[in-house]
């Protein structure tokens, strides 16, 4: 893996910052009804889902009733979590004024307390992407997921780390925030914490009693098929986000940076390392949709802030400038981007695996620079 | 019994709201009817009517949340308009003592909102609104003496002032002066005059600035129209809504006359600010638009429109919230009140809000 970027000279990065400019513009002033239109279709689906599947389960004692309940609720979580939560929490309705989709104002069907994670997420996340020991989202604090980390016998846990990750995704974006391995690393102290975790409580709590307690009950004697049902739900939404959203950066070929490298990046070379960190996963409509159109994570880190609907619409353009600049654009099927992220989570488990890549950027950061 | 039921309900409530966390009861009965939201007040149209060419007259049936109004005060009403929601005050004009809501609403040639309103609302549209706000009220008790004086569509509150009192079949002496350009344009005209035959202490005149017949007085305000409307003036209590060159007029006509104590008015245009451009410093941010300039001292409404950005904004006088931003950074004076605060991430209003120093907007 190359600097790719090291092609580029520093006017073509700007020329190139220009037209991805150019397009998050033109989609700005397109925005209007048939965006709100949208969204509020998908929150109609969304709570409709949602009771249907809560109201199912009222009669879990017939099987296809419990299943078709669990499914139901499962699609009703992804939605909530995906392409509403995830996206209003970007700010990408914000433009419409309307406070239930307030990025502020928004919370979701998550463990994880929206304030925290905007912060962790929106910010973090989105300004440092793939940046070594800034983007807290590199393996999640617990994971080795770029050669770069250097590994230590704990890394040999690696897949089983991932797969409990996987399982208990929400927990695991909740805690992320209170930032563990930096308090393991002594950055970071206990005390620190204190109101980030009481604001994870209070919101676990309502989480956890709705989903286990109070709807469990309310069924009476069909509380413990209902408490299995609302935990089914729980996995599958966990399952399918952290599949998504492993697939959006860590298949192979995406790049990391290290900090010096980045340092007074120009807005080019912010939209470079946006693609460079970024994957796609290719499918239809509908399943983009399911993955709050993360599908197209690289357009989702060039415009965070744009209405994810209009992604698979430049898309097409995207790739293009891509092409047109020589940089890679980084797509695939679901499978093969999950496999790319399994073989990369199982190898950098070993301790022969992993040459960080050189920067070669630092080098030419001095052109760059020059700009 | 009749204590249980509330109390019961009230749990029942709490228990649905505990069920549908995070999103809450509301975000599911809007699907249902967006007029059965619990927490937010909202307003079904059961009427409309033209009075003039240009004004459209509303009667709305607000939702449970709605807790009345007092006559004088103001509604912020919301609509939709390409997606985007655009908030703008309203005075109502009817009776605080009445269960609806009426608003009569002039289309401004610039108004995106007041040409909305009058262009699309029908019976059966649903409109957002506030809780009411403001100062402009009727003291209680009510003074013996009043006068209600107004210009064009300023006539809604002190309209509302006089239904109010007529509800409340006030005895002392009132007098209700209307301008408006002619007989085409005067609104409320038929209440008015029945209003007269109900209330024996009322006078009602009308005042016509543009055309030379038909109302009781012509031409702009002065002294002698004041002096024909209410004679008694300098011992009422007066209210006075409208536009800037009428509130200007009086209000000097009052001043000179020692008599600015009993003036009530509602600001419906701006207030000159103070601001001092002379001495300003630092840098202003728009983050998300990328855009960084000087301060210049003026409030932020004004800097961002100056360099090319064309933020949401309503009444530009700090009263409609329409251009409520977060600002991230940085200290702002309100020109208005002139308190400063240095708060993180607070929502400050961008048109009467100066810098002080850096500063950094969220837009
Ligand atoms: S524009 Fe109305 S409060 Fe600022």
């Amino acid at each position: 893996m190359t600097g790719l970027q090291d092609k580029l000279t520093p006017a073509q990065v700007e020329e190139f910052g220009r037209e991805l400019d150019e397009i998050r513009q033109r989609i700005v002033a397109d925005l209007g009804q048939v965006d709100v239109d949208y969204i509020h279709n998908i929150i109609k689906t969304q709570r409709a889902l949602e009771v249907a599947g809560r109201g199912l389960l009222f009669a879990g004692f017939f099987p296809p009733a419990w299943i078709a309940g669990v499914t139901a609720l499962s699609v009703a979580k992804i939605l909530d979590n995906m392409e509403i939560g995830h996206n209003v929490m970007h700010g990408q309705y914000d433009w419409t004024r309307d406070p239930a989709l307030s990025s502020q104002k928004f919370e979701w069907d998550n463990v994880a307390p929206a304030e925290n994670w905007r912060h962790s997420h929106n910010y973090m996340h989105h300004t440092y992407t793939n940046i070594l020991d800034k983007d807290r989202d590199i393996g999640y604090g617990v994971l080795r997921m770029d050669p770069a980390q250097k590994w230590n016998p704990y890394y040999l846990g690696n897949p089983v780390y991932a797969t409990l990750l996987a399982l208990f995704f929400q927990w695991g974006v909740m805690l992320h925030d209170l930032e563990f391995d930096r308090i393991v690393k002594g950055e970071r102290k206990w005390s620190d914490n204190k109101e980030v975790g009481l604001k994870m409580l209070k919101k676990a709590g309502r989480q956890v009693g709705k989903d286990y307690v109070l709807f469990p009950l309310l069924t009476g004697p069909l509380a413990p098929l209902t408490f299995l049902g609302n935990a089914t739900a729980n996995l599958t939404r966990n399952l399918w986000a952290f599949s998504i959203i492993f697939c959006g950066h860590f298949p192979a070929d995406v790049e990391s940076f290290t900090e010096e490298e980045t340092e007074n990046e120009s807005r080019g070379q912010w939209y470079l390392r946006q693609i460079l960190g970024s994957a796609n996963i290719t499918g239809g409509k509908l399943f983009h949709v399911m993955t709050g159109n993360l599908s197209h994570q690289i357009e989702h880190h060039l415009f965070p802030d744009i209405p994810a609907r209009r992604y698979p619409e430049i898309a097409g353009e995207v790739r293009a400038i891509c092409e047109k600049y020589g940089l890679p654009y980084n797509t695939g099927p679901l499978h093969k981007q999950l496999f790319s992220v399994a073989k990369k989570i199982v190898k950098l488990a070993m301790p022969w695996n992993g040459e960080p890549r050189t920067p070669a950027t630092v080098e030419s950061d001095k052109t760059l620079r020059a700009a | 019994m009749t204590a249980l039921v509330p109390r019961r309900a009230r749990r029942l409530a709490s228990l649905a709201e505990a069920l549908l966390t995070p999103h809450g009861m509301d975000r599911y009965l809007e699907l249902v009817d967006p007029m059965l939201v619990r927490r937010e007040v909202r307003g079904l149209v059961t009427g409309v009517r033209r009075q003039t060419p240009d004004t459209v007259t509303l009667t709305i049936r607000p939702s449970r949340a709605w807790r009345g109004f007092v006559a004088g005060q103001y509604v912020r009403v919301t609509v939709e308009i390409d997606g985007v929601r655009r908030t703008r005050c309203y005075s109502p004009a009817g009776s605080e003592h009445d269960g609806t809501l009426e608003l009569t609403i002039k289309a401004d040639p610039q108004g995106l909102v007041s040409r909305h309103l009058n262009r699309t609302v029908t019976t059966g549209s649903v409109l957002g609104l506030s809780t009411p706000d403001g100062e402009f009220t009727l003291p209680s008790p009510r003074p013996r003496r009043i006068l209600l004086l107004s210009g064009g569509s300023g006539i809604t509150p002190v309209l509302s002032m006089l239904r109010t009192l007529a509800d409340e079949r006030h005895e002392g002496d009132i007098a209700f002066l209307s301008y408006s350009n002619g007989a085409d344009d005067a609104l409320y005209r038929a209440e008015l005059a029945d209003l007269s035959r109900r209330l024996p202490g009322l006078r009602v005149v009308h005042a016509f600035t543009h055309a030379k017949t038909g109302g009781d007085l012509h031409g702009f305000f002065s002294k002698e129209h004041l002096a024909e409307a209410a004679p008694w003036y300098p011992d009422a209590e007066t209210f006075l809504c409208g536009p800037k060159p009428l509130m200007d007029s009086v209000r000097e006509a009052f001043e000179a006359d020692g008599l600015g104590a009993h003036l009530h008015t509602e600001e419906f245009t701006p207030p000159a600010l103070t601001f001092d451009t002379e001495n300003a410093e630092g840098q202003i941010r728009f983050a998300r638009s990328g855009r960084e300039f000087e301060n210049s001292g003026k409030p932020l409404l004004e800097q961002a429109e100056d360099a090319g950005l064309k933020p949401e904004h309503g009444c530009r006088m700090g009263i409609c919230f329409s251009c409520t931003q977060i600002k991230t950074a940085g200290c702002v004076r309100n020109a208005k009140t002139g308190e400063t605060s240095s708060e993180e991430n607070e929502e400050i209003q961008l048109c009467i809000s100066v810098p002080v120093g850096d500063v950094e907007i969220n837009a």
